[in-house]
């Protein structure tokens, strides 16, 4: 069909690869380069007037082939790609990484490791959500709380620094534990942080949550029921919000997320303030836990004291034969888990992840498939914006919180 | 009544410093903007960043001045043209001070008396610019940001015309000077209440009609790229901005017309300074700072509206408080006064 009479004359050849070509209706290509589309997400949308009436996500702009490149190396060596899907929540990703490890090789992670990692993984859950809050709401507009939120996170990222020298990606956690122990200091830091941040929540709350303006954006806009999300697969707060209180960190404890004390926030609107709010009421929720962990670390050994799975001291290297075999064993070609599969579901910040890591027997993983969440809650995007609005179409992709990152890997 | 001749370099010098004032409106604003959150803004050119605007200047100059091959090439170079053309138009209209105060001269281009009404038309005309752009860029993102305009148009035009109607009905003129010269809250403070309504009404209609936050819809970027201005560059993406920068000086200096002196000065200040109330330019510029910071601060705090939301709100709302607004003064008017 010929587009446009004026200037070239050009003629456009309109593909049919998204179903038969319809006049009435204009289609539109947004992405993989646009504003707000989070990423390199590329959506090819039907519009009539300004009304959704078809949409299709095409994804794989970002693919890096995470999965494959994990298969040839070692099972240590994997936490360096492990963080980079999720380059906002790079430790739950290590997280869910290990904790698959660990469960396969039956290690024995020391309580302190625990602890650690679970202050640093909600720490990362709050960045995540600011990153979140900053731009889901930049989206409609709005400029500045954006820059507000990446101060907070700025002061995450600062702690996360001292703790592994880097501020994006980690590698910080071990297969048995973690790379060493946190810094002098590190507590005092964290308890700051948990006690000022409150006050800044507040802060974001009159800027955005009582925004009549925001509110009026997002109430019922991209609507989602339970079963629509059960159906399509989606989870974490994004199904919270529609009112099934789904949580990893309660329902298969890892981590040992059992020992601490906190709500799982729902909602039962299911729109897309629903996400909004239930992403907010859980960084409460994270700095309970944050504290409850400082609270309970005790001193103690951070790394599983198997030689099989950890490195010796570097004083031992000098007294014991045995311990000099093993460095070398584990610093050529890394430990042999038992053949076997394993699946820990974890809790990111975006949902269920979890990996699936077949052994067999050697020292690199035979199959990695890591279940991520933002590939999987992308598909609940066509419920929620199929009859919508052009407009609310990225105020849905805001609430669903993708990660390019993490959905190609 | 100034002779031809000085017409004509007054109206060169105001298109001067309009333009002018453009340039550093947009430092400003960035300065501001980065003020207002936590950063520092434009500041390495110059002292204070004051160079960045020239830079900007000739960077856009010099930038491809690409033309899409589908578009409509004659209203696709027409529309940012009539766009800066009205937009500096309109201006012409605004008294800046008393006859005679500017070294002799009248500080206006045109005083008309109908000057309310051709403000009104003209701005409304600069629309077009915008609704052409779109349609002739002969792309899709524009086509939507072109559409938004018109529908953004039908709805704030109502409210912001009925508005007016109460500074009207109590000035009984469309003479933007003798509106000035009259002051509408000195008539009567039963006429307060309907005023602070209608100049409520007629800013937020302003700045629909000035095209910025929370009603930037048609350039909106998170939604539609830059809407109608997506397949622009160059200088002709240049002439949108100047002429979105002096559509806010225009709707703030008219703002201040109406509803705040326009040129008139504070009397209280007389007893120090004798004549302050009555220097020319100083207090226009001084009441149009005002309304510019608050286009700024505006666009620093609020989110976006939804096209529908913003439909309703217009037609809704701002409608019925401008009818009501524009009733109340007239009835004040006929059974009070």
């Amino acid at each position: 069909m010929t587009l446009g009479s004026g200037g070239g004359g050009n003629v456009m050849v309109v593909s049919e690869e998204h179903g038969p070509f319809d006049t009435k209706h204009m289609r539109i290509n947004v992405g993989p380069q646009h504003p707000s589309t989070h990423g390199v997400l590329r959506l090819v949308v039907d519009l009539d007037g300004e009304r959704i009436v078809h949409i299709v996500p095409h994804i794989g702009y970002l693919h890096t082939g995470f999965e494959k490149t994990m298969e040839h190396r070692t099972y240590q060596q994997c936490v360096t790609y492990s963080n980079r899907m999720d380059y906002l929540h790079g430790f739950g990703h290590d997280l869910a990484y290990v904790e698959g490890v660990e469960r396969l090789m039956d290690a024995q992670v020391p309580i302190r490791a625990h602890r650690v990692r679970v202050i640093l993984n909600e720490l990362n859950r709050i960045a995540s959500h600011l990153v979140f809050f900053g731009t889901g709401i930049l989206d409609m507009g709005a400029l500045t709380l954006f820059f507000y939120t990446m101060r907070e996170r700025e002061q995450i990222l600062d702690l996360f620094e001292q703790v592994c020298g880097v501020r994006m990606n980690y590698g910080y956690f071990r297969v048995g534990g973690l790379y060493r122990d946190i810094p002098e200091g590190f507590e005092e830091r964290v308890r700051a942080f948990v006690d000022g941040f409150p006050k800044m929540m507040d802060q974001y709350a009159t800027m955005f949550m009582k925004n009549d303006i925001f509110v009026s954006r997002t109430k019922g806009v991209g609507l989602i029921d339970a079963e629509t999300a059960l159906a399509y697969g989606l989870t974490g707060p994004s199904l919270r919000a529609s009112g099934v209180p789904l949580d990893f960190r309660k329902a298969q404890p890892y981590a040992r997320y059992d020992d601490y004390d906190f709500d799982v926030v729902t909602s039962d609107a299911g729109d897309a303030f629903a996400r909004f709010e239930v992403r907010f009421r859980e960084m409460r929720e994270s700095l309970r836990i944050v504290e409850q962990a400082l609270d309970m670390l005790e001193p103690g050994p951070v790394q599983d004291p198997d030689r099989r799975i950890s490195l010796p001291p570097r004083h031992e290297l000098e007294e014991s034969m045995e311990a000099v075999i093993f460095h070398f064993k584990l610093v050529t070609e890394g430990f042999h888990p038992p053949s076997g599969a394993v699946y820990v579901p974890t809790e990111s910040a975006r949902g269920e992840l979890g990996y699936y890591l077949v052994s067999d027997g050697g020292s690199m993983p035979y199959r990695v498939k890591v279940r991520v969440p933002s590939l999987i809650n992308l598909q609940s995007l066509e419920p929620a914006c199929k009859g919508g609005l052009f407009a609310d179409m990225v105020v849905n992709i805001a609430s669903l919180d993708p990660v390019l990152g993490d959905v190609d890997k | 009544m100034d002779p031809l001749g000085v017409t004509f370099l007054k109206a060169l010098a105001l298109c001067t410093v309009l333009l002018g004032a453009f340039a550093y409106m947009t430092l400003i604003e960035r300065r501001l903007l980065g003020r207002m959150q936590h950063r520092y803004g434009p500041n390495r050119l110059g002292p204070f960043g004051l160079l960045q605007p020239i830079a900007d200047a000739i960077k856009s100059v010099f930038k491809e001045d690409i033309v899409v091959s589908a578009a409509d090439r004659f209203v696709y170079v027409l529309a940012p043209m009539i766009s800066i053309t009205f937009a500096l138009a309109a201006f012409g209209a605004i008294p800046g001070g008393p006859a005679g105060s500017l070294f002799g001269f009248d500080p206006w281009i045109v005083d008309l008396d109908i000057g309310l009404l051709y403000v009104l038309a003209v701005t409304s005309i600069g629309v077009y610019g915008i609704f052409l752009g779109g349609w002739a860029s002969n792309s899709k993102y524009p086509l939507l940001g072109s559409l938004r305009s018109s529908a953004q148009i039908i709805s704030y035009e109502l409210g912001l015309g009925l508005s007016v109607l109460s500074v009207i009905m109590i000035a009984g003129t469309l003479n933007l000077r003798a509106i000035v010269e009259l002051n509408v809250w000195s008539v009567s403070p039963w006429l307060w209440p309907p005023l602070a309504v209608a100049f409520g009404a007629f800013v937020i209609s302003a700045i629909a009609e000035v095209n910025r936050t929370p009603f930037d819809l048609p350039e909106a970027e998170q939604e539609i790229v830059a809407g109608y201005l997506t397949e622009y560059s160059s200088i002709k993406w240049a002439l949108y901005q100047m002429a979105e920068y002096v559509n806010m000086m225009t709707a703030s200096a008219f703002i201040s017309t109406l509803f705040l002196g326009g040129y008139k000065g504070p009397t209280v200040l007389e007893p120090w300074i004798p004549g302050i109330s009555d220097w020319p330019i100083v207090w226009l510029v001084a009441k149009m700072a005002l309304f510019m910071f608050l286009f700024i601060w505006l666009r620093a705090t609020l989110p976006r509206l939804r096209y529908d939301q913003l439909m309703r709100f217009g037609w809704v709302y701002l409608f019925e408080v401008a009818l009501a607004a524009a009733l109340v003064t007239g009835a004040v008017i006929a059974f009070v006064l």
